[in-house]
């Protein structure tokens, strides 16, 4: 027999930070309400408030290449030391065809750069994060930009209709002492959970119902910012603030409750009832969020969820940095007072809902 | 509760041991593994006797686990590899049906130990599959074809039920609630949590005037008896026999508008009348009545069908503290179909099992004091089918 042997933490060979973030949400907000008007006679609940719309020229290319200015803005960097820029997302514009180059075209990080596009539902995001802290904390790069960034698909009429919204966020991963956070772990909890998919070709995903909650998303949060905080010796006291994946507004405050921590803890970086779940920007616009009121010092837990499914943990210690950076480009809360309320009709049009031919 | 003074007819038929598995989401659980639980159970509880003959309760494994020959699947499964075993299907009577299929084999002379195990697993499929493959309960040709799926059914007979006798919208809550509050004391059932009336006043709606506090939870579970001949088994010292001294299955049209007067639940009234005649008993004999609550117009309409009601006051014996344990006849005492949840074609080897544990003494904080006969009643679809059994205590511990 052998010794059960610790859970393994992830951590590079030299300290790894984020040197700049930036978010992205579009203007258009459809009420939850008007879903259930459409589809429910008005009847029932609502899982959110609203979620943001792309508009017609939007796209998770475009939205990734603002989220990603202003993180440069931020970081104060030449784009041309970036030599990773990866995209996480569910809504590639293109099935063949990255949006890695077209955004790193866009921000001037070409042509000395990897770039690749990441799926994995709803943390491809933070999954290139844990992979741009691998590349930097191994000293290949100096710098590498991870996204994500979705413009989610709901099927009409379905229950994720409500909440299938767009945006997500940008951050620069750079050394520790050029970082406004430093991670100061991280973790990854992975199995074959199938309690959502979209096959290929597909136009909308499916999903398993009540599946996608207690053996899909809680046992996955719980695993792995469980491991990550017993690993730290830590409890949910000793953070500043926590960020979960957030699918809905419910599925986050239990899973915060189950760790510990209190709703203050969470409210910062809890967005979804306002801009809807941004999938794979869910998590990493929360981040963004928290980081635009954090102080230096304070604690941050980040755990993404992607169905499939896994979990990316990570803690990050804020520094001095965050203060001068903050103002260099637009809050999350910018995007989000920047609101234009749409029907389900004008909705249906934005999304291509209505097949024309 | 009044002590019954009757006696029975007497019984050769006792049930010799009984296991239930927790009422719920068994998604770690393949339908053989939740069937061998319930199985390991009550083999255990039998003190290690085995069956000659199986008989398994199920309606939609073919259709949600692509499964069919559950008798042989189980008997080798289970380890009566060779075993007479077979599957019996009446929709939501499934269970009750199967075990009177049981009863006969061992009045036939041909088996002394029979096994009947119920089992449904629903939960590993999405709504809208199960809603369909429930709609094979009713006639696929004139009712399932068009879209009237169960819930729509029951929720165009509510209406009728509320309009025919002018009772208020919330006359059919008492079911709910007394469902609720009773599954607090079962430990297996799937919500173990008291409603309030309020609650059931601002219930979201299935299919109106269905609301979720009006529908049993579809939900995974796997409940097993082992009947056998009285005197082929050892004598128990440590608990009362208890025997089934009156079972019957009777049948009805399964489409609504094919019954004479949907009101009227006349499958369960042809088989509650034949099991007290041949029980010698009646209505007033009843100590506890577990029915089949899948909505509660149905819980109504079996009490009316049953006897125990005139027509359209059924409503009435779940009003006003009655219907609890307490009462002249509690209904649902571990929860019913509502609160337990329902396990489709296990609902009636539920029934029975815990209508066992009633006349045991075995039933914990859901006791009913001094029960000494028990009946139970599964109904499949609107009334096509209907199994109820009499259950008493044949000599004491």
């Amino acid at each position: 027999m052998t010794e059960a042997s610790p859970i393994p933490m992830l951590r590079p060979n030299l300290d790894v930070g984020i040197v700049g973030y930036g978010a992205y949400v579009p203007r258009y907000r459809l009420p939850a309400r008007e879903v259930a008007r459409v589809w429910k006679a008005g009847m029932g609940g609502t899982p959110i408030e609203e979620k943001a719309v792309p508009g017609l020229d939007e796209d998770v290319i475009t939205m990734s290449i603002e989220a990603a200015r202003s993180a440069l803005a931020r970081a104060g960097i030449d784009p041309t030391q970036i030599r990773a820029v990866w995209v996480g997302s569910e809504s590639h514009p293109y099935a063949v065809k990255p949006t890695s180059t077209v955004v790193a075209e866009a921000i001037g990080a070409t042509p000395h750069t990897q770039a690749a596009d990441w799926e994995f539902a709803c943390k491809a995001g933070t999954e290139a994060v844990q992979a741009a802290i691998g590349f930097v904390g191994s000293g290949m790069a100096r710098y590498a930009l991870s996204i994500g960034m979705d413009t989610a698909q709901g099927r009409p009429g379905d229950a994720l209709e409500y909440t299938a919204g767009a945006g997500g966020a940008a951050v620069i991963l750079g050394p520790a002492d050029e970082s406004l956070a430093i991670f100061e772990s991280s973790y990854s909890y992975s199995t074959d959970t199938p309690d959502f998919w979209r096959r290929a070709n597909e136009t909308y995903p499916e999903h398993g119902e009540r599946f996608t909650g207690e053996p899909a998303y809680f046992e996955h949060i719980s695993a792995a910012g469980r491991a990550l905080m017993t690993s730290l010796e830590a409890t949910a006291q000793d953070f500043t603030y926590a960020v979960f994946h957030q699918p809905n507004a419910k599925f986050p405050e239990r899973a915060a409750r189950a760790l510990g921590f209190t709703p203050e803890q969470t409210k910062p970086g809890l967005l979804v009832p306002r801009i809807g779940n941004t999938y794979a920007g869910s998590s990493m616009i929360g981040l963004a969020a928290v980081l635009d009121v954090a102080n230096p010092g304070d604690r941050i837990l980040l755990v993404s969820y992607g169905s499939g499914a896994g979990s990316d943990a990570f803690s990050l210690r804020v520094t001095d940095l965050i203060t001068p950076r903050r103002d260099k480009a637009p809050s999350v809360e910018t995007y989000i007072a920047r609101r234009t309320e749409i029907d389900y009709a004008t909705y249906a049009r934005y999304r291509g809902k209505l097949t024309l031919k | 509760m009044t002590p019954s003074s009757r006696t029975p007819n007497t019984s050769d038929i006792v049930i010799a041991g009984l296991g239930m598995t927790p009422v719920g989401e068994h998604w770690n659980l393949a339908l053989r593994e939740l069937a061998l639980e319930a199985i390991t159970a009550a083999l255990n509880d039998a003190a290690g006797l085995r069956p000659n003959v199986l008989y398994v309760a199920n309606m939609l494994s073919p259709i949600l686990s692509g499964q069919s020959q559950l008798g042989a699947l189980l008997a080798d499964f289970a380890g009566f590899r060779g075993i007479e075993a077979v599957t019996v299907e009446a929709a939501g009577a499934s269970g009750g049906a199967a075990l009177r299929q049981a009863e006969l084999a061992i009045a036939s002379g041909s088996a002394d130990l029979v096994l009947v195990v119920g089992v449904e697993k629903m939960t590993d499929r999405v709504s809208s599959d199960v809603e369909a493959a429930l709609s094979t309960a009713s006639d696929a040709d004139y009712e399932a074809v068009h879209g009237a799926t169960r819930t729509a059914q029951a929720a165009m007979l509510m209406q009728r039920y509320l309009h025919e006798y002018q009772i208020p919208a919330d006359a059919l809550s008492g079911f709910g609630l007394l469902a609720h509050a009773h599954a607090v004391a079962n430990p297996l059932a799937m919500f173990r949590k008291a409603i309030s009336p309020e609650a059931y006043a601002r219930a979201p709606m299935l299919s109106e005037p269905v609301s979720i506090y009006d529908a049993a939870p579809n939900a995974d579970g796997a409940a097993a008896i082992l009947l056998a001949r009285r005197g082929s088994i050892p004598e128990r010292l440590d608990r009362p026999t208890v025997g089934i001294v009156g079972s019957a299955v009777a049948t009805a049209p399964p489409a609504l508008h094919d019954q004479d007067d949907p009101l009227t639940l006349a499958s369960a009234a042809r088989a509650a009348a034949t099991a007290f005649q041949r029980a010698g008993l009646t209505t007033a004999d009843v100590d506890f009545f577990e029915l089949h609550d899948v909505f509660s117009v149905f819980a109504a309409l079996a009490l009316e069908a049953s006897g125990f009601a005139g027509r359209g006051e059924g409503w009435r014996l779940a009003l006003d503290g009655q219907g609890s344990r307490e009462s002249q006849l509690p209904i649902l005492t571990f929860g019913g179909s509502k609160a337990r949840g329902d396990t489709g074609g296990a609902t009636g080897v539920y029934q029975v099992a815990e209508a066992a544990l009633q006349l045991q003494g075995r039933a914990g904080e859901a006791q009913v004091a001094g029960a000494k006969i028990g009946m139970t009643q599964c109904v499949g679809g609107s009334g096509g089918t209907c199994a109820t059994h009499l259950l008493a205590i044949l000599e004491a511990a």
